[in-house]
Order: structure tokens, then C-alpha cells, then sequence
């Protein structure tokens, strides 16, 4: 049935076939609306392909190594365009999140040819690329198709997927080398369960003390239920949502530079009042279990009625009104930790396509990253597959998708929109980010479990940031 | 030159090509050993290499060789140490817990009855189960908001156990899983052990009308003493090792609480890509690992001396 839908709708698009006979034809095999999406699919690639030779690879295949997530499924929906349109196949492996980083941790250590391209996230563009994995995209970027457009990503995404390999120099500051295009991307905010609060006549937190004294409200009051669901995991993924948006708005930094030298500043005044709060509101009102906690139980939990509210990726708060047992009961709420402060400062973890080193055939594997990340497939994902948050301003302007959105996810695009002018990413890239944002972890885990008070606690981290800093140079 | 010479000259060469053969048989019979043991010895011989190495992948231009930096280091680290302590203290609770455990279960099951013979193979069913997989079973399990063993222990009042999520609880939970899947090797063992013991001895304490505990401290217990080295050594072995358990249960944490060798190094290389720390960390395993294993076999070889001696 695909086949011929596809077929009919290249009739079309050729002018083999008249609109009318298209739509009778479309209408009998019974999928019209199918059909046209498919249409307007087939003439978006169609669009894209003006200008640019896309057939110049025809016949390669690509391999493409992926992260399991409702991106990579948006891309697979729609890779019959792709092919189509290059005349390109693309073999591709998928393997859940569990293992990926570990998956592309040993196929690029091992300087492998298997995958041409893979996931990454922009943490880890600071060990693959200073390593010699990954390809400078700029010099790609200068060659793009006429119409992909690379100015229509948001800057900060831009930015913060371009380093120099300098530890503690900016993001996308002076000889940034591009590691990697952002493909979706994520901010922290509140996500909460509205029939909950409406129950107990509580509006969305304002602040972390307020977020607390409401977390605790609703373990007292809302049987059953725990008031707020963080990240606790002994892993560098709990650091870097929710806690590091708040750790920065409460003005405190992971590092400070002092002589082109990087010094551990986790343990300023700032970030022991911020933590101390953070840990006792863990203790009062997060989950029993919370030093096991990933987003996937985080998320799991607010969509399953076990949890007041979250402060975690915006959209995991998304993804959980749908077919859970709370779909349509989530709202969200962009978050200020700090009483008083002028805007919400959520770190962002990107989603990113990278090009490995290795690949025996770069430009076959370009030509896939740039449809991918292009504003057409961009489109397609927002409007029709989950594909949020998109990284194009193109696509946050379409009528289509933010419709959309506000119909099935009401105060999602406001949360965004509050939340979005302070993202980007708080930490500071250096290559043993995920060393030390573990240990972080394991710190946190420490004070939760009352076995170093939280002053105490940070000042030991900080000591130990600092000696392996000094171990490699780097202080 | 009679024909005999003549003969007797032509096999002179064949019978040297034969001597040579019959001496070089030896070498060929033990040519795949020897091609095993080079391919055991490479990867062994690359891991030393690494170790002496500052080798982070995250730092290609800084490697280099240290020589035993990487160790030197290991004895100023807390972290070190504290996984020292925790591997070996896994290890002897595993291994001491399931012993017991497994000898129990094989006095029990020894006799060949209908029952015993059924309850044998239901009792190796956890065995069958991969590590990885009973760990995330009993995670599960042991949630405290949903768990079945939660609901069970809250039923007795313990409403605020939070297993592994808890320091002073997480070792406990793991060894518990451990126990469950691997208290049935012991079993099988000691079981096999039990019903190849000689019956003589047996009978004659049962006509004498010897104490049963007597029976067992200064009969069964001494002639099963070379299978529960034998069990022990391969449960050693596997413990002091462990990996899928503690790190899909709890990655190594809360803390530090369950950070053992393989974890740790697990982490130095794939998330911290710190080869030469790793491999670092590997080695001191395998020396533990060598040492306990040369103490199990040397008890195994005076055990069986003695026997000799005795018999």
C-alpha cells in the first residue's frame, strides 16, 4: 500500500498524473491524509534539492550509528526521501542509551571505518574531538547546499556545538572548530502534574525554596505520590539538567579561570547554599530510590502519577502526556531558582550528528548530515513525528508546529519561550568533564545519604577536582 | 658392496629423517599450546604495557611512558584503597554466605530421592539466569515504591529500607542478588562432591553409633574439604571480578559504596577514557586475583599430601 501511495504521489510530482486523478486514486487505496503528507514530503526533498547536485553519491551507503530516541525515529520515517532524492542508501544501528556512549566510545577509540556518522551529545564532542575523532564540520559547512542554511540554527546551539579544544575557553569563541550540527535539543524546566496542583490549590514553584516547600506539600498531602523527581544516578547525566540550571542561577560556576589555568569553584558560598537546599529537598520529598534515579525513571514517574512534578529536560515532560496514565494532566512552568532572579538560566543538552574521523567516504556521510539536520526534515519531524525541541528558528516560526504543540501541549511553547534567552550550555568544556561531573555525582549522592554534610562535601569535591586538574596539566 | 650393505645404506638417511622426527614431535604436540598461550599473553602483555603508560584518550599528544606512576599513585588514593576494601570485603561475604548456603542446601538434597532429585534441577534454575538480567529483576524487586520485597519487609515494619539506594544497605542487596544466582554452583559441586564420597567410613560411624555432628566435622567435612576448595576458588575468582551486578544495579555507587575493581576500571575506560589508569587498576585485580588463587591451591595441594600420607 506504501509502495503505491509513493509511487502515485512521484506520478504527481512528475506531472504524470493530473491533481485530480492523484487525489481519486489516493482516496481509493484510502489514505488520503497519508498521501499528503506524503506529497508534501516528496516535494520538500524536492525543494531541497534545487541548486544542489544531491546525486552525486548515488549508489554509496552510509552507516550511521544512533541512539535509540524519538529523533533517530523521526529520521527513519523519513529517510525514503533522503534516498529518493540522492540516490544514496543508509544502513544505520541503534543501540538504547544505556550503552551508546560506550558503543561509540570504543568504535571511534578503535579508529574504526564501520560508521561514517553517529549521535553524539556536545558534552562529548570535548573528549572525541580533542582525541582526533570527529571532523571539523566548517570546512563542510562551506559547501552546504544552497538552501540548508546553517545561519537558521539557533546561535546558541551553534555555539555551543563549536569548541577549540582549549580547556576553559568558550564555546564557539575564537578558533572554535564546528564538532558537531545540533539536531534537537533539550532545556530544563518544570514539568507537573496540574491535576495534582489544582487538588491542593498550588500553582507551579516560583523558586527552589518555594519548590521545596511544595515538593514537601504534595508528599504530605497527595497520597501516595513524592513531590519532586530529580536525577541521582552515580553517573556525569545528574549533574548536568536540573542541577546545574539552578547551580547557575544561584551564580555559581563549575570552574574559574585564573592564568589561562582552570581552578574547581563548585564549593563558592553560591553553590553550597544552592546545593544544601537542593540535597535537603532530595531528602524531604524526592523518590525513596533517588540515588538510582536517570531521566528515564524521572520521566517515567511524573507519567505514571508517582511524582508531583520534575525539574528536568523539557522535553521528557513533553513525551509524558502521551500515553501515560497522566497524558493530559502535565503542564510546565519555565523555572528561576534564585528568588529574585531575572530569568531562568537552563543548561541545554544537545542532541548532535557527528562525522567520524575514520570514515572512508566524508562526503557521501555529509551529504546525509546536512539533509538531516536541514530545515525540510526539521520540518517534517516538528509537524508530524515528535521531533522537539527543533534547532531551527524556521521551524519554531511554522504556523503548522506551533499549532501543534499548543493545542497538544498547552504552556509548552511559553515555558519554551521564557526559558530559551538564558539557555545554553553552564559548563565549561574541558576534557575531563565527564571524570569530574561523576564524581560530582557520587559527592551528591554522599550528602543525600548524610554521610558528609554539603559544605563539607563540596570542599572534598573541589580538593579532588583540582588534584586531578593538576594530574594532567590543566591547573 | 652386497645387497645387504646397499640396504642397509639407503635406510641409514631414512632412519636419521625418523630421529629427527621422533625428536621433534615433542615440540610439535605442544605447538597449539603454545600459540594459545601467545594469544593469552598478548592482550596480558598489552594491559601491562598500557599500565605503564599515561595514556587518555581525551590526551593523545601527552602519551608517554611513566613507568609505575599509575601504581605510585594508587597508594596515596583514598579511592584506591576504598575499592580494595570493597572488592575484598564483596568477595568474602559472597563466597563465605554461599558456601555455607550451598553446603547446606547439598546435606539436605544428598540422598536420591523423587523430591531431592526434582528440587535439584528447580534450585539451578537461578544459575541459568544472566547476571545482568537478575540484577535488573531484582531492582525491580526491591523498589521501593512498588517492590515486592519492599511491600514484604514494610509488612514487617521496615517501611524506610531502601536497599540499594541506601550505603548502609546497598552491599546487602547485592550480595543478596549474588547469593541467588550463584548459591546453586556451590550446590552442584558440593552435591557431586557429597555422592562420590566412599560409603565405608559412613557406615561404620552409623554401626559404631557415632553423634551425626561428629560424622560431619571429622568425616564428611574433611573428606569434602578438597571440592569446597575447589568451589571456592572458582567463586573467589568470579566475585573478586564482579561487574554486572553492582553496575546495573547501582553503577558503583551510593558514594563510592560499591566501587570495585572492575567498575572502576570499566569507568576509567569507557566513560573517563583513561586507558593507562585502567589498565593500571586491572593489573592490581589480576595480582589479587593471583595471590588468592596460589593460597587456595597450595591449601588444595597440603590437603591432598596429607591424604596421601594418610592412605
Amino acid at each position: 500500500m506504501y509502495e503505491k501511495a509513493k509511487d502515485l504521489a512521484a506520478a504527481y510530482v512528475s506531472r504524470r498524473i493530473s491533481r485530480r486523478a492523484f487525489i481519486d486514486r489516493m482516496t481509493k487505496l484510502g489514505i488520503a491524509a497519508a498521501a499528503a503528507n506524503l506529497m508534501v514530503n516528496r516535494l520538500s526533498s524536492q525543494a531541497l534539492a534545487a541548486g544542489h547536485d544531491w546525486q552525486k553519491h548515488k549508489g554509496r551507503t552510509v552507516k550511521l550509528l544512533l541512539n535509540k530516541h524519538p529523533y533517530t525515529d523521526a529520521m527513519i520515517a523519513n529517510l525514503d526521501n533522503f534516498k529518493a532524492m540522492t540516490g544514496m542508501d543508509v544502513k544505520y544501528d541503534v543501540f538504547p542509551e544505556d550503552v551508546y556512549f560506550d558503543k561509540v566510545t570504543a568504535t571511534l577509540s578503535s579508529r574504526a571505518s564501520q560508521y561514517d556518522a553517529f549521535m553524539t551529545g556536545a558534552y562529548q564532542t570535548w573528549q572525541y574531538g580533542p582525541a582526533g575523532w570527529l571532523v571539523d564540520m566548517n570546512e563542510y559547512l562551506t559547501q552546504a547546499a544552497p538552501n540548508y542554511n546553517w545561519n537558521d540554527v539557533l546561535p546558541n546551539l551553534r555555539r555551543s556545538t563549536a569548541w577549540s579544544g582549549v580547556p576553559g575557553a568558550a564555546l564557539g569563541g575564537d578558533g572554535a572548530k564546528q564538532w558537531a550540527l545540533p539536531w534537537g535539543f533539550e532545556l530544563n524546566s518544570v514539568s507537573y502534574n496540574k491535576r495534582i496542583f489544582d487538588k491542593l490549590g498550588m500553582a507551579p514553584p516560583e523558586n527552589l525554596p518555594d519548590m521545596k516547600e511544595k515538593a514537601a506539600h504534595i508528599a504530605r498531602e497527595a497520597d501516595g505520590m513524592y513531590g519532586i523527581g530529580v536525577r541521582g544516578s552515580r553517573s556525569w547525566a545528574t549533574i548536568h539538567p536540573g542541577y546545574l540550571s539552578g547551580f547557575t542561577n544561584y551564580g555559581a560556576r563549575d570552574f574559574e579561570m585564573a592564568d589561562g589555568k582552570l581552578n574547581a569553584a563548585m564549593n563558592s558560598p553560591a553553590g553550597k547554599e544552592f546545593t544544601g537546599l537542593w540535597v535537603e529537598m532530595i531528602k524531604q520529598s524526592g523518590p525513596r530510590n533517588w540515588s538510582t534515579y536517570t531521566w528515564y525513571e524521572v520521566g517515567n514517574d511524573l507519567g505514571a502519577g508517582a511524582s508531583g512534578m520534575i525539574f528536568d529536560a523539557d522535553i521528557l515532560g513533553y513525551f509524558m502526556n502521551g500515553n501515560t496514565k497522566e497524558a493530559g494532566n502535565i503542564a510546565y512552568a519555565a523555572f528561576a531558582a534564585k528568588p529574585g532572579a531575572s530569568e531562568p538560566t537552563p543548561n541545554v543538552w544537545i542532541w548532535s550528528l557527528a562525522m567520524n574521523a575514520f570514515s572512508e567516504q566524508k562526503e557521501a556521510a555529509w551529504y546525509w548530515m546536512q539533509w538531516a539536520t536541514g530545515t525540510e526534515h526539521g520540518m517534517f519531524g516538528a509537524r508530524q513525528m515528535d521531533f522537539v525541541n527543533p534547532v531551527r528558528q524556521s521551524v519554531w516560526d511554522d504556523e503548522g508546529f506551533r499549532d501543534r504543540i499548543a493545542k497538544t501541549y498547552p504552556g509548552y511553547l511559553e515555558q519554551y519561550e521564557a526559558s530559551a534567552p538564558g539557555s545554553k550550555i553552564y559548563f565549561t568544556p574541558q576534557p575531563l568533564f565527564f571524570n569530574l561531573t561523576t564524581e560530582w555525582a557520587a559527592s551528591l549522592q554522599k550528602m543525600v545519604a548524610d554521610e558528609v554534610p554539603v559544605d563539607e562535601g563540596l570542599d572534598q569535591l573541589a580538593e579532588s577536582v583540582n588534584r586531578q586538574l593538576a594530574s594532567v596539566g590543566l591547573r | 658392496m652386497t645387497t645387504q650393505d646397499m640396504t642397509q645404506a639407503a635406510a641409514l638417511p631414512a632412519r636419521r629423517r625418523s630421529g629427527r622426527m621422533r625428536a621433534l614431535l615433542p615440540y610439535l604436540l605442544s605447538l597449539p599450546a603454545l600459540v594459545v598461550t601467545i594469544g593469552i599473553l598478548i592482550p596480558f602483555g598489552t594491559a601491562v604495557y598500557y599500565s605503564l603508560q599515561r595514556y587518555n584518550l581525551a590526551f593523545p599528544f601527552t602519551r608517554g611512558f611513566i613507568g609505575l606512576d599509575n601504581y605510585a599513585q594508587f597508594v596515596t588514593d583514598p579511592a584506591f584503597w576504598n575499592t580494595v576494601q570493597i572488592s575484598l570485603l564483596y568477595t568474602v561475604v559472597t563466597v563465605g554466605v554461599e558456601l555455607a548456603l550451598g553446603l547446606s542446601m547439598a546435606l539436605l538434597l544428598q540422598h536420591r530421592t523423587p523430591v531431592n532429585n526434582l528440587l535439584s534441577v528447580l534450585l539451578i534454575l537461578p544459575l541459568m539466569t544472566a547476571p545482568a538480567i537478575a540484577a535488573l529483576m531484582w531492582k525491580l524487586m526491591t523498589n521501593p515504591n512498588f517492590g515486592v520485597f519492599s511491600y514484604l519487609v514494610g509488612l514487617a515494619g521496615f517501611t524506610e529500607f531502601r536497599w540499594a539506594s541506601s550505603p548502609s544497605t546497598a552491599l546487602f542487596t547485592v550480595v543478596l542478588v549474588d547469593v541467588w544466582v550463584y548459591t546453586p554452583f556451590m550446590m552442584i559441586l558440593l552435591l557431586a562432591g557429597l555422592r562420590s564420597l566412599p560409603r565405608q567410613p559412613f557406615e561404620a560411624a552409623e554401626l559404631d553409633g557415632v553423634p551425626a555432628s561428629f560424622v560431619f566435622f571429622r568425616i564428611t567435612l574433611p573428606m569434602l574439604t578438597p571440592y569446597i576448595i575447589t568451589a571456592s576458588l572458582f567463586r573467589m575468582l568470579d566475585a573478586i571480578q564482579q561487574f554486572d551486578i553492582i553496575y546495573a544495579m547501582t553503577q558503583g555507587g551510593p558514594g563510592d559504596r560499591l566501587m570495585v575493581f572492575q567498575v572502576q576500571a570499566y569507568l576509567e575506560a569507557f566513560t573517563f577514557t583513561n586507558i593507562g589508569r585502567s589498565a593500571a587498576f586491572l593489573m592490581v585485580l589480576w595480582a589479587i586475583t593471583f595471590i588468592l588463587s596460589n593460597l587456595f591451591i597450595k591449601q588444595w595441594l597440603k590437603l591432598r599430601e596429607r591424604t596421601h600420607r594418610a592412605a
